[in-house]
């Protein structure tokens, strides 16, 4: 674990996998909600740990890096599901890519449980893993000016729905009528990060 | 009955609702928005008695026009600018009584960038996740004014402001900014460093409430490739392939994959807010407190 200076009053944690992320933010969550860190923002993400608005980052990061990190305790919560169905224009080539029918990339994906690792590029976009790491699929050469609100999409390790439209580089592999976003819900975001999840194909539930 | 509203008669280039932003959700991909000229915001709130974190207009170089429905005080600041009301000269940087169906001018920016209006009452938008900003990055908050919009204002307080006037600092002539290096300042060759922090950069024409784009020369890496994403502050200065620097403002994505070659001090990102395109801009390399 490496803790990187930023600014005056911010500590990115380095560390080696995104189980380790988990873990450290689940500790950092831990010790924010029984008083012991006073922090702005904890923000994970695919390699490190954002936390912002610290007071003593210097003595913080000093703390941290001596410290042993317990794995991210299992959650309490089922996974959500999501219903799905496999229809994008991408998933032939993704199929392609992992060198088996469309079918049976449909039966991979919706066989995975997913966690989120953390979330970013718009509100509500989760960023998943839990594919192994043989199906890591590129971003498309071309990004789409528009990719529709409900799209579920592949890149490098990750999985992610597009709470809304919006320009995208990810292979699009089905869609979701799934709410990813809804400000006046409570909470706002389906995902957040250490959510699991599961995609179930619609009419299978 | 009293209708509190205002009517956008003139919406402008680009004229937002902003209070203090929504920080605190980074996590879920929410930046935190906001007035990018926080002090400015803060100022004309006192001037007209609202609370500091009550919602103002932001506009950009030319000003807006706006027509309340009920008798209001407005006061205007940020970029210095003419205001009228009903076409009579009326104070910038001070509180003015504007009567019920009055017509308030606020006037392309004499220098600076960002003005910002306050109504007594406040604009009284439905909030976002505790906000009432418009983040343009996200979409969250009401959308940018058009001409026509109807904007509800919020009850007066009875705190009447005890300054008539303020002082106010002047857009910048030369925008210095000062930096603390890293967490990605070992990405870029020594040579790129010093270039960062010796030669004079340009404020561009295509930055926004993103960030504060410049034009200069470019950063060399010292290494290729991408980061995997990681968390960004505001102030951030991402270095995007084309080499120049890039300031992230209030609507700054939450994560990002190009490195950070420093931190800009919190204190002169207002300043920032206000560099017209063309200001010279100089990262000042400063110790980390």
């Amino acid at each position: 674990m490496r803790a990187l200076r930023v600014g005056d009053t911010a500590l990115l944690v380095e560390v080696a996998s995104g189980e380790e992320v988990q873990a450290l933010q689940a500790e950092l969550l831990r010790r924010r909600s029984e008083g012991t860190l006073s922090v702005g923002e904890i923000v994970p993400a695919a390699r490190t740990v954002l936390l912002d608005g610290l007071t003593d980052p210097a003595r913080l990061a000093a703390e941290l890096t001596a410290a042993d990190v317990p794995p991210a305790p299992p959650r309490a919560r089922a996974a959500i599901e999501i219903p799905v169905r496999y229809d994008g224009p991408d998933l032939a080539d993704v199929a392609a890519h992992w060198g088996v029918t469309e079918h049976e990339a449909t039966r991979i994906h919706a066989g995975t449980e997913f966690t989120v690792a953390f979330c970013g590029f718009a509100p509500g976009f989760g960023y998943l893993t839990g594919l192994p790491r043989h199906y890591d699929v590129p971003r498309r050469a071309t990004p789409r000016t528009a990719v529709p609100a409900g799209a579920l999409a592949l890149a490098g390790p990750y999985t992610g729905v597009y709470p809304r439209s919006s320009p995208g580089g990810w292979q699009l592999i089905g869609s979701t009528d799934a709410v990813l976003w809804d400000h006046a819900r409570v909470p706002a975001a389906l995902l957040s990060p250490g959510t699991r999840v599961r995609f179930v194909p619609a009419g299978r539930s | 009955m009293t209708d509190r509203a205002l009517v956008v008669v003139r919406a402008g280039a680009l004229t937002t609702v902003q209070d203090e932003g929504r920080p605190g959700h980074a996590h879920l991909g929410v930046p935190r928005s906001g007035a990018l000229d926080g002090p400015a915001a803060a100022l004309v709130n006192r001037l007209v008695g609202n609370p500091r974190g009550a919602a103002v207009l932001e506009t950009t170089v030319n000003g807006c026009a706006l027509r309340p429905r009920s008798t209001v005080t407005v006061a205007v600041g940020g970029a210095p600018c003419p205001v009228t009301v009903n076409g009579r000269p009326a104070a910038w940087g001070a509180p003015v009584r504007v009567p019920a169906g009055a017509l308030v001018e606020i006037g392309t920016a004499v220098s600076g960038v960002r003005g910002y209006v306050a109504v007594s009452g406040g604009i009284a938008v439905d909030p976002v996740l505790g906000s009432r900003s418009t983040d343009l990055l996200s979409g969250l908050g009401p959308p940018p004014l058009v001409d026509g919009t109807v904007l509800p204002l919020g009850a007066p307080s009875s705190v009447h402001a005890r300054v008539d006037a303020a002082p106010q600092p002047s857009p910048p002539a030369e925008l210095v900014l000062r930096v603390t290096l890293g967490p990605r300042d070992d990405w870029f060759t020594p040579a790129a460093l010093h270039t960062f922090t010796s030669r004079v950069y340009r404020v561009s024409p295509a930055g926004n409430r993103i960030g504060l784009r410049t034009e200069g020369p470019a950063l060399d890496r010292a290494r290729p490739g991408e980061l995997p994403s990681e968390g960004m502050v505001l102030g951030a200065v991402q270095v995007p392939p084309d080499g120049r620097p890039v300031v992230f403002l209030a609507d700054h994505p939450t994560t990002g994959g190009y490195p950070v070659i420093a931190v800009v001090r919190p204190q002169d990102l207002p300043a920032a807010a206000q560099a017209a395109p063309g200001t010279p801009v100089r990262f000042l390399a400063v110790r980390r407190r």
